[in-house]
C-alpha cells in the first residue's frame, strides 16, 4: 500500500547551525521525488527526518493521514536505503533480508518465502549465503535494497544510494530502480545530488540549498524554468552573463534579450543561457561573435565562442546546425530563452569575472 | 596467536649490490636480536619450568595435585578467575560502551581512570582494598554487620582480582565499538528493531571477539595475580590460600620441585584455554 508523504515547516537546527529552514513539499502516493542539492543542503538531513532517525526542530511529517512526527523510527515503517548501504557484516545476505521480517517475528516459512521473492526481485539469488563483504558495491545495494523492501515499507527512503558506486554501475542501477519502482509503485524518496539522476528517475525534483527549498516541480519545468539563479545553474549546464534592466530587456554588454519585465529598471541582472540554447546562425541577428575553439562530441559540437563585447560562452550546436563555420570564424550567436535574475549590486563585480570557456561560467558539464 | 605474522619473514628490500653484504648484515642483526630477545625473555624461562615440572614426566601433574592443600588452592584460583572473568567482561563491556555512546563531563578523565588499576602497583591495590575493606575501616566494619565480610575470604579475592583486571576487557572492546558504523544500527531501527534487539544481533556479534580476547587476558592475568590478593586473602591453607601465593610459599620453604609442578600445571590450564578459544573464535569467523 503506497501513501503520499508530506512535511511542512521542517527545521533542523544542529547546535546554532541550520542545516534546514522551514522545508514544505509533498511526494504524492507512488511517485519517486528527487531532493536535489549540492552536499551540506540539507536534503539528507530532511530524509532523516522523514525516517525519525533525526529529531526535527520543528514542523511536521505525514505519511497519509498518519502523522509521524512524534513516532519512533520503528514505528513509522519506512525502508531506509543509506548510501554506503549499513549491510549487517555478520550476517549472509539472506539474513540481512529477513532481519526486518525477524524482528516482526514472521514464521520462518513466510520469512523465507519473502526472502526468496526479494532476493529474485533484485536478481541475487544465487547469493544468499554470501556475506556482504564477498559482493560488489551494486550487488550491495540490491542488497540493502531487497533489505529495506523485505517488511513491506508504506514509503522507500534512499539516500544517495548510488554516491559510492562508479559510473558505470550508477547507470545501470538507476535504470533497474526505475523498472523496479514501476513494478512495485511505493512512494520513493531520492536524495541526491546527481542532478542527472534526479531529472532521468523522478516525478517530481525538489531543489535544495542552504537549508532552503528553492524549487519543486516536475522534471521539465524545474529545468526550463528554473524559479531562482540557484536552480538555473545547479539544474543543467549554463552560461552566466551579467547585464543590468533597460526598458523591460536586458542588456548584456552589446547585446539585449527579453524577459526582464518582473525586475526593476536599472538593477543588476545574472542572465542563465543553456549551452544548447546558443543559436550559431548566418543570419544578421543577436550578436557577433568568434569560436576561439571546437571540439566535437559526436553529433554535437562544442563551441567556446568569444562575444564582441568580451564575454566567452559555451555552446553546443549539432554540427548539421553550423553551416561549415570553423575554429576562428566570425559568426552571429542569438540567445534563446536566457533566464534572468536580479543579483546584489555587490556581488555582481566578481561574479562577471568568471571565466566560461574553463567551466567556471558553466556549472556543470552536459554529458 | 595468528600464524600470519609468523610466517611473514623479513626480505631485504632491493638494494644496489655494494650495499648488499652491509644490509645482509643489518637484517641479520635485527633479526637475531629480536630473536634472542623473545628467547631470554619468555622462552627460556618457560622452558625451565616445564622442564622442572615435567621433569619425571606426566606423573607431575599427579605429585602437584599430590602436595597437600594444592588441589583446594588451584581449584579456589580457577574459581575466582573464572567469576572475575565474567564480571569484568560484562562491566568491561557495559563501561566501553558508556565511554564510547555517551557524552557526558568528565569522560576523558574516566577513561584515563580505567587504566590506573594496571598502573597502580598491585600491592599498593592490596594494600589500598585491606585499608578500605579491612576489620578495622568503617566499611569493613559496616558490610561485617549486614553479614559480609570482605578481607581474608574468598570476596576479598575476588574484589582484588576485579580491580586489577578492570581495563583489559574496556581497552579491548572500546576501540572495536568506536570503529562501528552507526548506519549498521540505524538500518535495524528503520527495520523496526529495538534498541536490545539491535545491539544483540548488530552490535554485539561486532564486539563479541574483542570481549572474549579481553577475557582471556583477564582469566590469564586473574590466575597469576600475586600482588594484589596476598594481603586481601589472608592466606589461609584450605580456605583462601590461592595457587600463586601457594606457590611462593613452597618456593620459600625450598621445595622447588613442588612449586614447579603447580606452576606447570597452572601454565597446562591456561594455555589449552587459550588454543580451545582461538579455535572457536576462528569457527565462528569461518561460519
Amino acid at each position: 500500500m503506497s501513501m503520499p508523504i508530506k512535511v511542512e515547516g521542517l527545521t533542523k537546527h544542529f547546535g546554532s547551525f541550520e542545516a534546514v529552514q522551514d522545508v514544505t513539499f509533498t511526494a504524492a502516493a507512488g511517485s519517486i521525488t528527487a531532493l536535489l542539492g549540492p552536499s551540506g543542503s540539507g536534503k539528507s538531513t530532511v530524509l532523516r527526518m522523514i525516517a525519525g532517525l533525526e529529531q526535527p526542530t520543528a514542523g511536521r511529517i505525514w505519511m497519509g493521514d498518519d502523522e509521524l512526527t512524534a513516532k519512533s523510527v520503528q514505528e513509522r515503517a519506512v525502508g531506509f536505503v543509506f548510501q554506503h548501504y549499513a549491510l549487517f557484516r555478520h550476517m549472509n545476505v539472506a539474513d540481512n533480508v529477513a532481519f526486518g521480517l525477524r524482528v516482526r517475528k514472521e514464521e520462518k516459512a513466510s520469512r523465507d518465502a519473502r526472502v526468496k521473492e526479494l532476493l529474485e526481485l533484485v536478481q541475487m539469488t544465487h547469493f544468499a549465503h554470501r556475506y556482504p563483504d564477498q559482493l560488489s558495491g551494486g550487488q550491495r545495494q540490491r542488497i540493502a535494497l531487497a533489505r529495506a523492501l523485505a517488511p513491506r515499507p508504506r514509503v522507500l527512503l534512499l539516500d544517495e544510494p548510488f554516491g559510492a558506486l562508479d559510473a558505470k554501475v550508477r547507470q545501470d542501477l538507476r535504470r533497474w530502480l526505475d523498472e523496479l519502482h514501476r513494478e512495485l509503485g511505493v512512494t520513493s524518496l531520492l536524495v541526491t545530488h546527481d542532478q542527472e539522476e534526479a531529472l532521468e528517475l523522478a516525478n517530481q525534483v525538489v531543489v535544495m540549498h542552504e537549508g532552503r527549498v528553492e524549487q519543486a516541480g516536475a522534471p521539465a519545468d524545474v529545468y526550463n524554468d528554473p524559479a531562482t539563479a540557484f536552480v538555473a545553474g545547479f539544474v543543467g549546464a549554463a552560461n552566466v552573463l551579467h547585464g543590468h534592466v533597460v526598458h523591460g530587456h536586458v542588456h548584456l554588454g552589446t547585446f539585449q534579450v527579453p524577459g526582464a519585465d518582473h525586475l526593476e529598471e536599472g538593477a543588476a541582472v545574472a542572465a542563465y543561457v543553456r549551452p544548447h540554447d546558443v543559436r550559431v546562425t548566418e543570419e544578421e541577428t543577436g550578436v557577433r561573435g568568434r569560436i576561439e575553439r571546437m571540439a566535437t562530441l559526436g553529433w554535437l559540437a562544442r563551441l567556446s565562442i568569444k562575444l564582441s563585447g568580451g564575454e566567452t560562452l559555451v555552446a553546443h550546436v549539432p554540427h548539421d546546425e553550423l553551416g561549415g563555420a570553423k575554429e576562428g570564424d566570425e559568426v552571429w550567436v542569438d540567445l534563446r530563452s536566457p533566464k534572468a535574475f536580479g543579483i546584489e549590486s555587490d556581488s555582481a563585480g566578481s561574479a562577471a569575472s568568471a571565466d566560461p570557456v574553463n567551466g567556471q561560467g558553466v556549472t556543470s558539464p552536459v554529458a | 596467536m595468528s600464524g600470519a605474522a609468523q610466517t611473514v619473514g623479513i626480505r631485504s628490500v632491493p638494494v644496489r649490490s655494494k650495499d648488499r653484504t652491509g644490509a645482509a648484515l643489518r637484517h641479520l642483526g635485527l633479526r637475531g636480536a629480536a630473536l634472542i630477545y623473545l628467547g631470554a625473555m619468555v622462552l627460556v624461562p618457560i622452558a625451565a619450568i616445564v622442564t622442572k615440572g615435567f621433569g619425571d614426566g606426566l606423573t607431575s601433574f599427579r605429585t602437584a595435585l599430590a602436595v597437600p592443600g594444592a588441589w583446594p588452592a588451584i581449584r579456589l584460583t580457577l574459581l575466582t578467575s573464572a567469576v572475575a572473568t565474567l564480571i569484568n567482561a560484562v562491566m568491561g563491556t557495559l563501561l566501553a560502551w558508556v565511554l564510547v555512546r555517551y557524552r557526558f563531563p568528565g569522560r576523558r578523565v574516566l577513561s584515563a581512570v580505567v587504566d590506573l588499576p594496571m598502573a597502580i602497583p598491585t600491592l599498593v591495590t592490596g594494600l589500598m582494598l585491606l585499608t578500605l575493606y579491612g576489620p578495622n575501616s568503617p566499611i569493613g566494619q559496616a558490610l561485617e554487620g549486614v553479614g559480609l565480610r570482605v578481607a581474608f575470604t574468598s570476596i576479598g579475592i575476588l574484589l582484588a582480582l576485579c580491580v586489577v583486571t578492570l581495563p583489559l576487557v574496556v581497552r579491548q572492546v572500546q576501540p572495536v565499538l568506536l570503529e562501528l558504523d552507526p548506519a549498521e544500527e540505524e538500518a535495524a531501527s528503520t527495520l523496526g528493531a529495538g534498541a536490545w534487539f539491535s545491539f544483540r544481533k548488530v552490535v554485539f556479534p561486532a564486539i563479541r571477539p574483542a570481549i572474549v580476547g579481553g577475557g582471556l587476558l583477564t582469566f590469564a592475568r586473574c590466575i597469576g595475580e600475586f600482588g594484589s590478593v596476598v594481603l586481601i586473602s589472608g592466606n589461609l591453607a584450605g580456605k583462601t590460600l590461592t595457587a600463586p601465593v601457594f606457590i611462593f610459599q613452597l618456593a620459600n620453604q625450598f621445595r622447588p620441585a613442588e612449586a614447579a609442578s603447580i606452576a606447570t600445571l597452572m601454565f597446562a590450564i591456561s594455555f589449552v584455554l587459550v588454543l580451545v578459544t582461538a579455535r572457536l573464535l576462528a569457527r565462528r569467523a569461518e561460519a
